[in-house]
């Protein structure tokens, strides 16, 4: 057995593998914890090299015992030199890796596979979650695979366009009055009344968590088994920086890497993380979501401790560029080279940009940036930032004007 | 009376997951669940604050944004305590 137990990230308490996901003892949140006798004696580069193009080519580090994945295809996209962006904002090796090209076009098919696989291992009778869009569209596609019942609760007035692929899977699409953290409440206390189900993000978070490790391990394997220096991470709840974190570490524990990453995020203004990184206070939630970034407003968000802890530890940094840097960060990483990533993808590359503007990152330093997401998604909330089209009749002589302006 | 809903969590405490009690503001609720249920209050205060994995919710809103331990309480009004768990 892979996973020995499920412990408290707080007290350390440890408790059986099964869907928990709070500590009886002091509340806090639940890691899994491994046998890592038994994955060092499983896991090789080699068996690595030969496995599928997804994430379930690094199943000895994944938490799922004997079950076949549940595998879209999620993981191992596209790994990028960025030169024309590296270019543009002075650093000469940095790294792309880009989720937009996932099964279902954000990172959350990781996370979900991961987690719908465990719903499986553990015969649930149905699986669901709380969304601001994209985890609705994953697990969506994730549960039609598993031929399981989903139910996604998302904020009342959520654009249609953010939860068509939900329905278009057959998702229960629920609709909650209020903001996330109105639907998300709802979603957990149908979890509590509802052990059987699987929500993803709430009673299979330590497991689901663990998918998003897949980012770093890839990192790794397309750097030639070496390190980066430093990455920059979007954050929302904060729990993907933190699992890319763990996953160097794991790489660390097996020997199949040494060395330190500097660990960095970027969140819309105004949000809890990054607001607590930079004014070197406590992660305090916030109630008025104000930035256009729907995908990483989260009020209260679950890891934002443990995401500053590390990004304090690693001596990292965290970025918070207003909504008009993060549009100039899609239209930058869209025309320099040719990704055109959700608006979290441009908070990425406008906090990138800070951090290389305020001399934190080095022009020489390896740097990988995580494009999550892809902005087909929310193009409708950044078409009046760009050029109108050009009209004219189907005449000659009006194109030559056109392009003799 | 107000009714009062517990996690899973809080189970092995408090031996039921709906109450229904007397308290006049969520200070006097606390207080009252501590006295009857060895152990809460050693798992939900820490350093003399409210753990923040817990939430307190009066009727679908988080006390943090009304008055806090403050928040006054009336017949019928719904008390829940959920773990902090949002966002993936």
């Amino acid at each position: 057995m892979k996973v020995i137990a499920l412990k408290c990230k707080i007290c350390g308490k440890e408790f059986p593998p099964k869907a928990l996901y709070t500590c009886d003892n002091c509340f806090g949140p639940l890691e899994v914890k491994y046998d890592w006798e038994f994955i060092a004696e499983n896991v090789s580069k080699e068996k690595i090299k030969k496995g599928p193009l997804s994430i379930w080519r690094y199943a000895d580090f994944l938490p799922i015992e004997n079950v076949d994945p549940i595998d879209l295809g999620a993981g191992y996209t596209r790994f990028i030199k960025a030169e024309n962006l590296g270019k543009e904002l002075g650093l000469k090796n940095l790294y792309l890796i880009d989720d937009s090209t996932n099964p279902t076009y954000s990172f959350k098919d990781r996370v979900v596979s991961v987690a719908v696989t465990k719903a499986k291992e553990f015969g649930m009778k149905a699986v669901g979650c709380a969304s601001t869009g994209n985890l609705a569209g994953s697990l969506s596609a994730h549960a039609a695979k598993a031929n399981l019942p989903a139910y996604i609760f998302v904020p009342r007035g959520i654009e249609k366009g953010k939860i068509i692929q939900a329905l278009v899977h057959g998702a229960n699409v629920i609709e909650v009055e209020g903001t996330y953290d109105d639907a998300n409440r709802l979603a957990t206390e149908v979890a509590e009344e509802n052990p059987d189900w699987g929500f993803v993000n709430i009673n299979l978070r330590p497991y689901y968590a663990e998918g998003s490790k897949t980012l770093a391990y890839e990192t790794a394997e397309h750097l030639n088994w070496e390190l980066p220096d430093q990455v920059v991470v979007p954050m929302a709840s904060g729990a993907l920086l933190c699992a890319i974190y763990r996953g160097f570490e794991d790489l660390k524990r097996v020997d199949f890497v040494d060395g330190e990453v500097i660990m960095n995020g970027a969140q819309p203004a105004g949000l809890p993380i990054a607001k607590a990184v930079k004014s070197g206070g406590d992660v305090i939630p916030v109630r008025e979501l104000k930035t256009i970034v729907h995908s990483l407003a989260i009020g209260n968000p679950a890891d934002g401790m443990f995401a500053k802890e590390i990004i304090e530890k690693t001596g990292g940094y965290a970025e918070d560029p207003s909504d008009v840097e993060s549009i100039e960060g899609v239209k930058l990483l869209a025309r320099t080279e040719g990704i055109f990533t959700e608006l979290a993808g441009g908070v990425t590359i406008a906090g990138l940009k800070r951090l290389v503007e305020e001399g934190r990152i080095d022009k020489s330093d390896v740097v990988v940036a995580y494009i999550t997401g892809n902005g087909l998604k929310t193009g409708e909330s950044i078409v009046s930032y760009l050029e109108d089209t050009i009209k004219i009749k189907a005449k000659l002589e009006e194109f030559e004007e056109v392009i003799s302006w | 009376m107000v009714k009062v809903k517990f996690p899973t969590v809080f189970v092995q405490i408090t031996k039921e997951r709906k109450i229904e009690i007397e308290a006049k503001n969520v200070k006097e609720l606390l207080d009252k669940l501590f006295e009857r249920y060895d152990g809460l209050k050693e798992r939900l205060i820490k350093d003399g604050e409210l753990t923040p994995f817990i939430n307190i919710f009066v009727n679908g809103e988080d006390i943090r944004y009304l008055k806090g331990l403050e928040t006054e309480l009336k017949d019928d009004d719904e008390i829940a305590f959920i773990p902090a768990i949002s966002g993936g």
